[in-house]
């Protein structure tokens, strides 16, 4: 039962994954890359992980739909709506990819790796979290941070208007002046 | 505790599907009562919509994405029943996973890809605008969502469902969360995009994702968006209204008279309210419940540390 589900699962990971070169929709696209890695989350479940794989579900899924929309939006023909191939230079983006993934699958196949030492842990979730918060929290603090600062400073150089066009020159307006309005009333 | 037997998972949709459809007359009887006219004739109007919408045709429109469209009203309904597996009806599920509540939030995620799907698969332009709007109005409710569950996760110390019940022995969840059974609520309405929360599928755009939706896509999508709502009012009751337990009754009979209690109130939510707008919910979501989620989760660390 588990090396068939293994079997459909890692196969429509690949295929999906193809899919994307394959199809001439950016949205059918994003959406063919989204289901190559729920397929990916499936093994990551089937290898025993709950949380971990229930995690790539959830953050994939909302990644992909907010992809999606970006995708559509920066593409050169009018709203990405019209059919496109998802590739330039045709044979050689084949030969990489193609090469890439067979010089992989070849490494996976042919290298001697060591036999299994130890046990799983009876949780793997407490596992996890303790290494995430013991061992490694200043490594999680400090990528947090620095993730949090790049979204900011993104937004903050991707938005033309500042503090000084919401509140007037002197930063005295009582009412901001925003092009939509929001629910808290500032 | 343990799981419900492996036929439990063809019971599962049977029991969904009845307390949707109960939800349904209901909510159709109102509606009639409402309007003046008698509300026992609104008791059959969800069968008759249904045998409706599968006798239906399917409609198309111009260069439509029937893969996209179709995959997204498939999706909904499937989504909700895999949210559902984690439930407890009663004491148990029908699979007690160890990071249930994470299951439960992936799942009910994935009605965010089936509404913008759905919304694009009919290559027109209300039905692009009510998928937007669902995932605009997704930003805003998930982030407080997830901290309102990961609260009461972190007050059973467990993420697994059986065991948040079994820490409410002696209180309820409500009593020492009520911000985040607040929130939960009302991101429980927002998620099957209802009630005040129906932007995605308003009026205003012509039924949005559904606009152009026919036959048996249309009986998928709003069954599915059903199911989603019954789904997210019942999971409250283990995650906050203390499960199955109660006096007299039998646990499954406490879990139905909780979930009835929870959906009675979504549904005079949407009578009550009038929809609001996913800009302005964001705001409010960002600048006002985030914060107040996260004071809840920290009154919660800190009386679960206090307890150790």
């Amino acid at each position: 039962m588990e090396i068939v589900l293994f079997w459909v699962l890692a196969v429509a990971a690949v295929v999906f994954g193809f899919l994307v070169f394959r199809l001439n929709s950016m949205a059918q696209v994003t959406f063919a890359l989204l289901a190559s890695f729920l397929a990916v989350a499936g093994l990551v479940l089937l290898l025993g992980l709950g949380y971990l794989g229930a995690v790539i579900v959830l953050m994939m899924v909302i990644e992909m739909v907010v992809m999606a929309i970006f995708m559509i939006m920066y593409m050169m023909n009018p709203a990405g709506l019209m059919p496109m191939a998802m590739y330039h230079n045709k044979a050689g983006s084949m030969a990489i990819s193609v090469g890439t993934f067979v010089v992989l699958a070849a490494g996976i196949l042919l290298v001697d790796w060591p036999g299994r030492r130890g046990t799983p842990p009876p949780d793997p979730t407490v596992a996890l979290g303790e290494a995430l918060m013991g061992g490694q929290m200043l490594t999680m603090m400090t990528l947090g941070v620095v993730l949090f600062a790049t979204i900011v400073a993104t937004v903050v150089l991707a938005t033309d208007r500042g503090r000084y066009d919401r509140l007037g020159d002197d930063l005295r307006a009582r009412r901001a002046d925003d092009p939509a309005g929001g629910g808290v009333g500032r | 505790m343990g799981e419900l037997p492996w036929w439990s998972v063809l019971l599962l949709p049977v029991l969904l599907g009845a307390a949707t459809w109960a939800v349904l007359a209901g909510d159709a009887v109102l509606r009639a009562r409402a309007a003046g006219g008698p509300g026992g004739a609104a008791l059959v109007a969800p069968a008759r919509e249904v045998a409706r919408l599968l006798a239906g045709q399917r409609r198309t429109t111009v260069a439509a994405d029937r893969v996209l469209g179709g995959t997204g009203a498939a999706l909904l309904p499937v989504a909700a029943l895999l949210a559902a597996a984690v439930l407890p009806m009663g004491e148990r599920p029908v699979a007690d996973l160890s990071a249930g509540v994470v299951w439960f939030n992936a799942m009910e995620v994935l009605a965010w890809a089936a509404v913008w799907m759905v919304g694009w698969g009919s290559n027109s332009a209300l039905g692009l605008v009510g998928g937007y709007r669902f995932v605009a109005q997704g930003l805003a409710y998930e982030l407080p969502h997830m901290f309102a569950i990961t609260t009461a996760a972190l007050g059973a110390e467990s993420l697994r469902l059986t065991a948040i019940v079994d820490a409410q022995r002696d209180l309820w969840f409500v009593v020492v969360m009520p911000v985040a059974f607040a929130v939960y609520l009302l991101s429980a309405a927002a998620m099957a995009f209802w009630g005040p929360f129906d932007a995605p599928v308003a009026r205003d755009v012509a039924g949005g994702a559904a606009a152009e939706l026919s036959g048996v896509d249309r009986l998928a999508f709003v069954g599915g968006r059903w199911l989603l709502l019954v789904v997210a009012a019942a999971m409250a009751v283990p995650l906050f209204l203390g499960g199955g337990a109660g006096p007299l009754l039998p646990a499954w009979g406490w879990a139905v008279v909780k979930t009835a209690a929870v959906l009675a109130l979504l549904v005079w939510l949407r009578h009550r309210f009038p929809t609001v707008r996913m800009d302005r919910y964001v705001e409010l979501a960002w600048v006002v419940l985030i914060p107040l989620t996260i004071v809840q989760a920290l009154v919660v660390a800190l009386i679960v540390l206090g307890g150790a």
